[in-house]
């Protein structure tokens, strides 16, 4: 089968690979229909994340149509189309039982820091990913939910991740009516979190990033105001002065590890490796945030360590909040919100790539050419809609 | 740059349908009604076979149900990450040694290309397509940067033993 091939920092390839096979009981065989690159595929495609091995395909967003199911998957049927939740989850342990299905301990063997994850290194399991022809789904009567009549493909697959991440975002924001929100990044999480601040009941959404298009699509499309952090001289300042000099109830760190802003952060986060990551999103986010707010953290960061205004979080009272997006726990209302018209994920897909290209593909995503929010990966042997 | 003008929220599709007063700061996170007594208690699912080498976290107490069988450490990298899963998860040398295996690796790939019979073709990876067709100047900035730098270390290279005679 065809699949993507990581061949070390910003080298990719589409390449022959032997077809996955059930390794559980609990395991499906998923013919994948649609398959996105997210922001945090750049971290690793970066060369950010720890034990990233080479000759691993990435791919944690995708929906597929299964194929084959092991001895013990009872609700799965071949022939169901299904969206993939990004977090492997077995739905038994401590954290599963706890709704927090972003942190199973029955998934990943390789470190207690972070849950099962497809395609996303070594540190998230070592499972092959999804920007492939066929990928392998562990516990698939758990997290795989087959898609409702009617929903369009392209909606289904942000539902996998970008959907419930934006959301969490914001519902770990405890918003409540009338708050200011600031999302920094307006990336596909970041336009999504925004979006979905107004259903919390926002009375204000600010959008801050660097890059025109996406602040002019965010603009529209959460609708936001929305400011490039590169015509202000400093952001910090400036969202106080556009808050009364008190702060933001909720600031939103959608960005990551791969913040532009701060040569210092660029300098040791990105090119030195000696931060996790360049934390500017998050120091900023905590210097803005009202005293007594909450920040709310869905940007990724490797597992080491981050300089930030720790100091402040303290003096402010700042209550952080931060996870890996529960999908499982999310989606029934997330159909919910799609089927009823109050989102509309399908709206971010800039790029439909076939798999063939997908150095094209990343590389278009990495370096922000050609427009481009959110590209989608179709494999050449899809024939669905 | 002067604040834009506000949003009526009265106005956004949606607005507020969540609004949910009694969203405690501890919910969503953890759900404790379902929360056991502590402890590795649960009944386990079926435990994969394991036919490949796994590394697994000091902080574990036991492997996983299931895990991830792509890519098993191999070479002068599965060496040290063998070496680097010794520390827990808390030492930055866990971390610090799992990135460099990852770099080491990266020649190791390039060697593997080598050895069956295959030059890797680095531009097409890096995709050079899509920055020809969507950033032309931006590549000429980055070859004519790149010939610069290579020309002075070239005429540095070439003065040095001059400077010796």
């Amino acid at each position: 089968m065809l699949a993507m091939d990581y061949r070390g920092p910003y080298r990719v390839r589409a390449e022959q690979k032997p077809m996955p096979t059930i390794q559980h009981p609990e395991d499906a065989i998923v013919r994948v229909t649609r398959s996105c690159i997210c922001g945090s595929d750049l971290h690793l495609y970066h060369g950010m994340v720890p034990d990233t091995r080479i000759g691993m395909t990435f791919g944690h967003e995708f929906t597929g149509i299964v194929e084959e199911v092991g001895s013990e998957v009872k609700n799965l049927k071949v022939g169901d189309h299904v969206i993939v939740p990004f977090n492997i989850a077995c739905g038994k342990c401590h954290f599963c039982q706890q709704g927090l299905f972003g942190n199973c301990h029955e998934s990943n063997s390789e470190a207690t820091a972070v849950g099962g994850i497809f395609g996303y290194s070594h540190t998230a399991g070592g499972y092959d990913g999804g920007q492939a022809e066929y990928v392998r789904v562990p516990y698939a009567d758990v997290g795989p939910t087959v898609i409702p009549p009617g929903m369009d493909l392209d909606d289904a697959v942000l539902l996998t991740d970008v959907v419930p991440t934006g959301y969490q975002a914001a519902e770990m924001g405890g918003i409540k009516r009338g708050d200011t929100v600031v999302v920094f990044g307006a990336g596909p999480v970041g336009i999504m979190a925004a979006r979905c601040a107004w259903l919390f009941g926002a009375g204000r959404v600010i959008v801050i990033d660097h890059l025109e298009y996406r602040l002019d699509f965010a603009r529209q499309y959460c609708p936001a105001e929305v400011y490039n952090f590169r015509s202000v001289e400093d952001p910090v300042y400036f969202l106080k002065k556009i808050t009364d000099s008190l702060g933001a109830d909720v600031c939103i760190d959608a960005v990551g590890g791969d913040a532009a802003g701060s040569a210092m952060h660029s300098l040791l986060g990105t090119k030195l490796k000696l931060e996790a990551g360049a934390a500017t999103a998050l120091h900023w986010a905590i210097n803005s945030v009202k005293k007594g707010g909450i920040v709310s953290i869905v940007g990724v960061y490797g597992p080491t360590g981050n300089i930030v205004p720790i100091g402040n979080v303290v003096n402010k009272g700042i209550t952080i909040r931060a996870n890996q997006a529960s999908v499982k726990r999310l989606l029934p209302r997330l159909i919910e919100h799609v089927q009823a018209g109050r989102i509309n994920p399908k709206a971010l897909i800039t790029h439909k790539v076939p798999l063939e290209e997908v150095a094209d593909a990343y590389h278009i995503f990495s370096a922000k050419l050609d427009g481009c929010i959110k590209p989608v990966l179709v494999p050449s042997s899809v024939n669905v809609s | 740059m002067a604040a834009q003008q506000r949003i009526d929220p009265s106005t956004v599709v949606g607005w507020g349908v969540d609004a949910d007063p009694q969203n405690d700061p501890t919910y969503p996170m953890r759900d404790r009604s379902q929360e056991s007594k502590g402890g590795l208690d649960w009944e386990r699912p079926t435990l994969q076979g394991r036919d490949i080498e796994l590394l697994r976290s000091t902080e574990h107490n036991r492997r996983t149900a299931v895990f991830g069988t792509s890519t098993p450490p191999s070479g002068l990298s599965g060496a040290i990450r063998r070496q680097a899963f010794k520390k827990s998860e808390g030492k930055w040398s866990h971390w610090l040694m799992l990135l460099a295996a990852d770099r080491i690796n990266v020649v190791e790939g390039i060697g593997d290309d080598l050895i069956h019979g295959r030059i890797p073709n680095i531009p097409a990876e890096m995709g050079i397509r899509s920055e020809l067709q969507h950033n032309m100047p931006g590549l000429i900035r980055k070859v004519a940067v790149t010939g610069a730098v290579l020309a002075v270390i070239t005429a540095l290279v070439r003065a040095a033993p001059s400077r010796r005679h």
